[in-house]
């Protein structure tokens, strides 16, 4: 049996203003903590219990689909939207509510640029055309034939967290700030099967996707990454996909900006170059300080974000809280996550939560007793490849702030004396 | 079964039972091929969803459109949204900014942003007007496409937009744009 001066030194704090060692929560019983000072003041007494109502007589009957409890009613999408025009604008997730690492269907992330269209899957086609032996259309009913592969992997908005590029920081809850990223499983045919039964003719390298919405939107994806990894996805989480998120079927490209996910896709021509559409020319390009912009910029950055606590939120007593949040890359898995109390003045490593995937999100949990004191929190996530979170200076730095894309700038949270979280650049 | 046999015997079945769970478990991905039920289409059957035309002008249709006709259609179906002359409000400005790229308060335009000129063609034919996409003639897609190269000061007044002469269009920052794939 180890003793408490052993498993102390386990302990010890890793990085300034509070951080506790992540094995903190595993291994210290609440003598301990109470020992080590941890704990907040001890509670005052619990009221005696009593038989709750709805043990009293028998429950409701079941639905055919399910619905949140309705003291959830308050965990909803933010909706923003272009006034004037129907069907265009964004829903953001709102991640401070939820946990874990899967995103339900209902709160998934949404951005239309002409509108959600209501497609007859019995009507809607995939037409595969330009360089190729054969052009094919594919029905539903045939894809829904075809052998599938499943993934856990997250989808961002290239857009996301654009908001944190205003020269002051907004006071917003955290998805609305950075809600435009969701993670989700994954299922459907992989283009590579599609491809080969077409044939790809020799001196293709670009292919055009294109959605069958009113804004036929549509982007130039990398013959590469059709035949490596991308699917056609036709199930979410295990349902059909929802037509917010391009019902009956969309393009999935993993770890790409989310707008080359095409929804509701109808078309893709083999091309030899990029079609250069709107969409990847006057938007989804990084303008950067002197003015020339970056094109064809598609893996989205390294990021995570504390999502508790974060902007909104408001802490209790002082004493002992878990600091957690979400982590991703588009280049691969993550490897760690560093989390710092006092402004990034030191960090210390937090725990993750198995498994660990590639593009997907990655949960992070780090033990913290706060003081009570003003304090900054961040994280500050490594992929497998080696490529670390920048600062906001940096990028700002780069981009000046201006660029409306690939923000994956560390997040900083102030927490004040009193408890309330904000955003703050620090 | 001998000691000898019997660990021989043992040895095997893991290794089987290790291959045969790999088998199981492995990310299909390489090797895999479908029922093969795509439907063999003509190119002229399918030519009415081939709609998007290349920077270097390939897809272009056949038609003519005018700076006049343009402005014309312009002032019916665009002018309440993009405003008069494509200066912009309540939504996207589509006309000036130039040399504003470098400064904080930057204004993109076809004129002083887009690279080339199919992409105004490509996109003014597949999502615009924003209500009513996809109900302009070709003829009326290079009018439009016409009269905003002429408000941005690209073409003439009396220049005539075609599959050949818009093809041959320069845009101004064409060369202002860094290509980040493959990194």
């Amino acid at each position: 049996m180890k003793s408490n001066d052993d498993t102390s030194k386990q302990i010890e704090d890793v990085a300034g203003n509070g951080l506790v060692h992540r094995r903190l929560f595993l291994t210290g019983g609440a003598t301990l903590l109470g020992s080590m000072g941890l704990l907040s003041a001890m509670p005052a007494s619990a009221a005696p219990l009593e038989i709750p109502p709805w043990m009293k007589a028998p429950g409701a009957h079941m639905s055919p689909y399910g619905q949140p409890s309705k003291y959830e009613q308050h965990v909803q999408k933010i909706v923003g939207g272009t006034p004037g025009v129907v069907g265009s604008g964004v829903s953001f997730t709102p991640l401070e509510k939820l946990h874990g690492t899967i995103t339900p269907n209902s709160l998934h992330f949404e951005r239309h640029h002409s509108g959600i269209p209501d497609i007859d899957p019995d009507q809607h086609q995939l037409l595969i055309h330009g360089l190729v032996d054969r052009p094919l259309t594919f029905s539903m009913n045939a894809l829904m034939r075809y052998p599938t592969v499943t993934r856990i992997q997250f989808l961002e908005c290239s857009g996301n967290s654009g908001r944190n590029l205003n020269p002051e920081p907004q006071q917003a809850p955290l998805g609305a700030l950075h809600g435009l990223v969701s993670c989700s499983e994954w299922t459907g045919v992989p283009l590579s099967v599609l491809l080969d039964e077409a044939g790809v003719k020799p001196g293709a390298g670009w292919v055009l996707a294109e959605g069958a919405d009113a804004a036929a939107m549509s982007r130039s994806v990398p013959l590469e990454k059709m035949m490596d990894d991308a699917i056609i996805a036709l199930y979410q989480n295990g349902e059909r996909l929802r037509p917010g998120n391009g019902y009956p079927m969309r393009l999935f490209l993993p770890g790409y900006e989310g707008n080359m996910s095409v929804k509701w896709l109808r078309r893709l021509k083999i091309n030899a170059a990029p079609t250069m559409t709107r969409d990847e020319t006057s938007h989804y390009t990084d303008v950067l300080l002197g003015g020339k912009a970056k094109i064809l910029t598609f893996p989205m950055g390294v990021k995570s974000l504390i999502t508790s606590p974060s902007s909104g939120l408001s802490l209790g007593q002082p004493g002992l809280y878990e600091v957690t949040g979400v982590a991703w890359s588009g280049g691969g898995k993550i490897a760690r996550v560093e989390v710092s109390a006092d402004g990034g003045q030191s960090w210390g490593e937090a725990a993750l939560t198995e498994p660990v995937l590639s593009k997907a999100f990655t949960r992070f949990r780090m033990a913290w007793r706060w003081n009570g004191g003003p304090a900054i929190l961040k994280s500050r996530a490594i992929d497998e490849s080696g490529a670390v979170q920048p600062g906001r200076d940096e990028l700002v730095g780069v981009y000046g702030q201006r660029n409306n894309y690939h923000n994956n700038a560390i997040q900083a949270w102030g927490i004040a004396a009193n408890g309330e979280v904000s955003n703050v650049f620090a | 079964m001998s000691l000898h046999k019997l660990i021989g015997f043992l040895a095997f079945s893991i290794l089987t039972a290790c291959s045969i769970s790999e088998d199981i478990i492995g990310d299909i991905n390489e090797d895999i091929s479908g029922p093969g039920l795509g439907q063999p289409i003509s190119e002229a059957d399918l030519a009415p969803w081939d709609i998007s035309i290349e920077p270097d002008g390939s897809g272009l249709p056949a038609g003519r459109g005018t700076v006049s006709r343009g402005e014309a259609l312009y002032n019916a179906q665009c002018l309440a949204c993009h405003g008069q002359e494509g200066g912009g409000q309540p939504h996207d400005r589509l006309v000036g900014g130039h040399g504003t790229l470098d400064q904080l308060q930057q204004v993109r335009t076809i004129g002083s942003f887009w690279p080339y000129a199919s992409t105004v063609y490509d996109y003014i034919r597949r999502a615009m007007p924003f209500n009513t996409p996809q109900t302009l003639n070709n003829d009326e897609v290079y009018s439009l496409t016409a009269y905003l190269l002429y408000l941005n000061g690209i073409i003439e007044e009396d220049d005539v937009m075609d599959a050949i002469s818009l093809s041959e269009i320069r845009m101004p920052n064409e060369d202002g744009f860094i290509m980040a794939y493959p990194e």
